[in-house]
């Protein structure tokens, strides 16, 4: 091995040795001259090169991505269980469907909802706009699960269905059979603990259950969805709600008021404010909706307990990144300053080192959306939270990610000064 | 005759500051023609490594005149220097080639940095280099498939690759057995030779010192002879 090749074919080889200074033959004439690659290349060329360092180090790569998909992983799960319960936390009044509703301005959650005068219904009527108002009762009391006679706690919504001002899906179906006495409704998305209640009534038709303290017959399925504040729900009269729950008559929770088509909902709103006296709020559904989210977000620390999560994940992901980042630096360093000797800038090894964090980030990110979603369905299907894998969410994690990694991209740079050309030699 | 590739003039080099100060080169005067391959020895720390990263602009210069390639190197900024080096090849003790790319992609790294060539262009180049190097068969294999002598050989391909206009080779032999040694660096001499590019050699090895044109003896920071090689 090692032959010395012939180097004829380039150079004729009477040309050597070549000394210009001796002869006085004029030397080689300058190459052309050199040319900066473009931006565009140049950040493509160093993007190749870190792919190429990367790929060369299958554990360590393997390694670097499932510490990325891990803090992926960590924070779609805590960022949908954070949304997943403010969602759910909303589930009630978000299956309410009406174009303004009263509450009493100290209602914080519709799980402990402040009272207010039934009359303000029929008040609200006094507007041209306004076509339908429904007094809402909410309650919380206990259900007998009919398989196993345990009882839990399941809300209670009264309300005259017939009016159509609120319309769960499911409801004008049963509408007719609730205004007999002793019946309700039951939310077919309730928790299982309540027992397989559909299934039964699918099955046998309308049974007997015990609500509170009064045995009542089930005569229908509605689609409300549990919430944290309520495993369960019930729909039903506002005389069979008395009759389950005893409390003064003139007092609602709520008044859900339809409008005539093409009114217009914002001057009813400020209207209907005016008119009101100041024991209730009038509020669009959308305004209510975000009102109940917003008692979850800040009067608990549940909000700041999934936030928390998220940082954690994001912080062991910007280590992990990092130590491989970092790493690879370490073991190269006298390669770095190679590069650097044959004239690539600082910058451009920088670019080298961002763009492995960036490919890191893509490349963990994929699997970890993929894994989250499969895991999304299989929470969902196990808790009765309503995990959805947003597009936001999705962009938003990403962001996160991505921004994660250049973190430690960013800090992983330092060692770079270390690779010196000068101790090359 | 135009310019040198190699001038200095009274060069001065010190390490460290105030009482830990150490002056490593003194006055030092130094010119290499175009095509002339001069080896440097003399006994270790009599500056001729500095004076190697000097002339190579990795080290920034602190007194005296210096051109290389026709830029003056004081007072040159960083990026003049990082310029600089883009025209100059660098030939190391260790190979340093870039162990996750094969040899080709090894060579065409010292390429990248022009945006005169398209990627196609990049690696036909650097083959070429290689079969000049006589390494057509192993062009796609990676640093850690080839023996010491066939990656030296890689990274004397690397440093030609770019068209320098000048070769610093630090002890290209010193990692490699006496035979390949010889025949590494015969093939440096005849390819530069080829081009009229010239050569700074830094060496203690003195099988290789027929080599040179011209052998500059250099001791506790100053050059202390010239001496014309037996032509």
């Amino acid at each position: 091995m090692n032959e010395v090749p012939p180097p004829a074919k380039l150079l004729p080889p009477n040309l050597l040795p070549w000394a210009p200074e001796r002869t006085g033959e004029a030397a080689a004439p300058p190459p052309a001259p050199r040319r900066e690659p473009g931006l565009l290349a140049g950040l493509l060329l160093a993007l190749r090169l870190a792919w190429r360092q990367l790929r060369a180090d299958r554990a360590r790569l393997a390694t670097a991505i499932a510490g990325v998909m891990f803090a992926c992983l960590l924070v779609f799960m805590q960022l949908g269980f954070r949304g997943a319960l403010f969602d759910s936390a909303t589930n009630l009044f978000r299956a309410m469907r009406a174009d303004l509703f009263l509450m009493h301005p100290l209602t914080e959650a519709s799980f402990r909802a402040e009272a207010i005068p039934r009359a303000r219904a029929w008040q609200a009527l006094a507007d041209a706009e306004v076509d339908r108002a429904v007094p809402v009762y909410l309650a919380q009391v206990t259900l007998r699960n009919p398989e196993t006679g345990s009882r839990r706690a399941v809300q209670l919504i009264g309300l005259d269905a017939d009016a159509g001002a609120v319309d769960f899906p499911g409801l004008a179906d049963v509408a007719a059979a609730l205004r007999r006495p002793d019946t309700f409704a039951f939310d077919r998305l309730s928790r299982p603990e309540f027992g397989p209640v559909a299934a039964m009534f699918a099955r046998d038709g309308p049974f007997a259950v015990q609500l509170g303290t009064r045995e009542m017959e089930l005569v229908g399925l509605v689609e409300v969805g549990p919430s944290f504040g309520a495993d369960g729900n019930v729909v039903l009269s506002e005389q069979n709600f008395r009759r389950v729950f005893s409390r003064q008559a003139t007092n609602a929770d709520l008044v859900a008021l339809r409008l005539r088509p093409g009114a217009d909902v914002a001057a009813t709103q400020a209207r209907l404010a005016a008119l009101l006296p100041g024991d209730v709020l009038v509020l669009t559904h959308a305004e209510m909706v975000a009102r109940e989210r917003l008692y979850w977000e800040t009067g608990t620390p549940i909000g700041f307990i999934f936030l928390f999560g998220s940082v954690m994940g994001l912080v062991v992901g910007m280590v992990i990144v990092y130590q491989i980042l970092f790493a690879d630096i370490a073991g190269h360093l006298s390669e770095y300053a190679t590069l650097k000797a044959m004239g690539y800038s600082n910058g451009y090894l920088a670019r080298v080192v961002l763009g492995a964090a960036v490919i890191l980030a893509v490349v963990g990110f994929v699997p970890g959306f993929v894994l989250s979603t499969l895991l999304y369905g299989y929470v969902a299907g196990a808790t009765f939270l309503p995990l959805e894998m947003y597009t936001e969410r999705a962009v938003g994690v990403f962001l996160l990610i991505f921004g994660m990694c250049f973190a430690a991209g960013l800090l992983a740079m330092r060692k770079l000064r270390d690779a010196n050309p000068a101790d090359m030699f | 005759m135009g310019a040198a590739p190699v001038e200095l003039r009274g060069v001065n080099f010190a390490y460290g500051e105030g009482e830990l100060r150490r002056q490593v080169l003194r006055e030092v005067d130094l010119r290499i023609g175009p095509g002339e391959i001069v080896i440097l020895t003399g006994p270790s720390g009599s500056g001729k490594t500095t004076l190697l990263t000097l002339i190579g602009a990795l080290r920034a210069m602190q007194e005296g005149e210096a051109r290389v390639l026709g830029e003056s190197l004081l007072g040159a900024s960083e990026g003049q220097r990082v310029r600089l080096r883009r025209r100059i090849g660098f030939i190391f003790q260790n190979h340093n080639l870039l162990g996750f790319l094969t040899a080709r992609q090894n060579v065409a790294m010292s390429l990248e940095l022009d945006g005169r060539h398209t990627d196609a262009q990049r690696l036909e180049r650097a083959g070429r280099m290689l079969g000049a190097v006589g390494l057509s068969d192993h062009l796609e294999k990676k640093p850690a498939q080839l023996s010491g002598g066939q990656r030296q050989r890689v990274a004397i391909a690397r440093a030609l690759a770019g068209e320098p206009g000048l070769i610093l080779a630090d002890e290209p032999t010193a990692a490699l057995d006496k035979q390949t040694g010889q025949e590494v660096v015969r093939l440096l001499r005849d390819l530069a030779k080829g081009r009229g590019v010239p050569i700074l050699l830094v060496t203690h090895d003195p099988r290789i010192l027929d080599l040179a044109d011209r052998i500059v003896d250099m001791e506790d920071g100053r050059v202390v002879q010239a001496a014309q090689a037996s032509a």
